[in-house]
């Protein structure tokens, strides 16, 4: 059983109902939605700037040199900098671009990363839109993506770009079946596509502890499958630096270079999101079925610390990917999707449903 | 939510709003204080530091296309997989729909056999 302390529901229910004492129901909702909108937009923005600095002083900690330590303390300030910095240049527009794609492009993949973020439940009742189809959404959502990269590939009309491009639409796209697939074996243990229902389930201890070989299977696929899908290394040929300059976004400056950089992390950011939340019970604190006393003193540390700190591992987990494993050719990283990953993420559905028919799980 | 109303996506619109707000604030601030100087060579697109040669959209690798349209045909089958994952113990009284799906993934595994018989994920 789960102790009620820190939940988030009576905040959120009581913000609700002073607003309605004071407002009429349209103007409530209207408010509510401001609020959480400026919300999402604040936590995106201190999002990106903690997951830069994360990023460079873990690659400077990978290769043992000291990483950003001029700006602000321990080169805290550094993102802010970086910011300002690419707010003062010149967003150029190429001649031979079309305009109206090349502007656009940076507003579509950024507005996709704000749509994906709405199902995540960062604590105990708090998710901005805890909705039915959650898992289908983001799935569906984050597919959109894709549309933004070759729009802005295309756009350019630099060769280096529509190649970067053409090379991150196939492999976003393969690896949206085998990460589908890893999905779905935990909805199959859940019953539900509800992250909110997928998160309940594991009250008794995460599904990666409680499925079997099966649901650890089903993680790796994932995590694979999403370091693709977001065009991480060792899959980012996408931008591979040198082959191809910075892939599908070499012809972007300033603040719409900025715009690309914010949606990656991001990305990156929602997969480890749904990753933790999937196979590590998102907010659920470290439970052992049967042990009532060990899970009480779990429950006094509160949801939103566990929800983050599940996902900056698995943010930390990426990062180290990119240090570790030299980049893949094209070929290399179709043909891992589609003869080996698909294959055993297809046979892994299977045995996860008899896992869950058999009730052999714990 | 037994029933969905189009009111309950409303959140969604709102989110792309402030998205694209955000978005087209920071390009627009950009754009106000950034430098606007151009000239013929900086207008250009890249291209290793030479004169680009020639319009980028060329006819492109067939590769990518086949790639796309397996894609097509796969992420249908694992759409109506959707479904079955959530309903597949809601059984009418005879057992699980286990065997169906089982029968469903040997039909697909059979269509996967023939695109790599056929050489189609092959790159040559």
């Amino acid at each position: 059983m789960l102790l009620t302390i820190y939940d988030f529901t009576r905040l959120t229910t009581a913000i609700h109902t002073w607003l309605t004492s004071k407002m009429g129901d349209t103007l409530v909702m209207l408010s509510e939605m401001v609020m959480v909108g400026l919300c999402t937009l604040t936590f995106f923005v201190v999002l990106c700037l903690i997951l830069v600095y994360m990023e460079r002083k873990v690659s400077a900690f990978m290769q043992i040199r000291m990483g950003p330590n001029r700006v602000g303390p321990w080169g805290t300030v550094q993102a802010i900098a970086d910011t300002v910095k690419l707010l003062l240049k010149e967003g150029l527009t190429p001649d031979g671009a079309d305009k109206l794609l090349f502007n656009f492009a940076p507003i579509l993949v950024v507005a996709i990363c704000f749509a994906a973020m709405a199902p995540i439940a960062f604590g105990k009742g708090l998710a901005i839109w805890d909705i039915n189809i959650g898992v289908l959404y983001i799935s569906a959502i984050s597919s959109v993506g894709v549309i933004g990269i070759l729009m802005a590939g295309w756009s350019s009309n630099n060769k280096y770009s529509l190649l970067g491009a053409m090379r991150s639409g196939a492999q976003i796209v393969s690896y949206e079946l085998s990460i589908g697939m890893a999905v779905l074996s935990i909805v199959v243990l859940s019953g539900s596509l509800k992250l909110s229902d997928i998160i309940m389930a594991q009250e008794s201890g995460w599904w990666i502890f409680r499925g079997h070989i099966p649901a650890i299977i089903a993680f790796i696929i994932f995590i694979i499958a999403s370091t693709a899908e977001i065009n991480r290394a060792p899959f980012d040929m996408a931008e591979a630096e040198s082959e191809l300059t910075a892939g599908f976004h070499a012809e972007y400056s300033g603040m719409k270079f900025a715009m690309f950089f914010l949606a990656e992390y991001v990305n990156m950011f929602i997969v480890c999101a749904i990753g933790a939340t999937l196979f590590f019970g998102g907010w659920m604190p470290f439970h052992i079925g049967g042990l009532v006393a060990f899970n009480n003193v779990m429950d006094f540390i509160p949801s939103p610390i566990w929800f983050f700190g599940k996902t900056f591992g698995l943010i930390f987990l990426i990062m180290w990917f990119r240090w570790t494993f030299p980049r893949l050719r094209i070929d290399q990283l179709l043909t891992l999707e589609w003869k080996f990953l698909l294959p055993i993420s297809m046979i892994n559905l299977l045995l996860v449903t008899l896992i869950a028919i058999m009730g052999w799980y714990f | 939510m037994a029933t969905a109303n189009p009111i309950d996506y409303l959140p969604i619109i709102i989110q792309f709003i402030v998205a694209i707000g955000f978005v087209i604030f920071g390009m627009i601030g950009s754009h106000l204080l950034g430098p606007k100087k151009h000239s013929k060579v900086k207008d250009d697109s890249f291209e290793c530091g030479i004169e680009a040669q020639g319009n980028a959209r060329l006819p492109f690798n067939v590769k990518y296309f086949l790639t796309a349209i397996l894609f097509v045909l796969f992420d249908v089958e694992v759409i109506f997989m959707y479904p079955w994952a959530v309903n597949f113990r809601d059984n009418l009284g005879n057992g699980t729909w286990f065997w169906e799906m089982i029968l469903f993934v040997v039909f697909l595994m059979l269509g996967f056999l023939y695109i790599i018989k056929k050489g189609a994920l092959d790159w040559d």
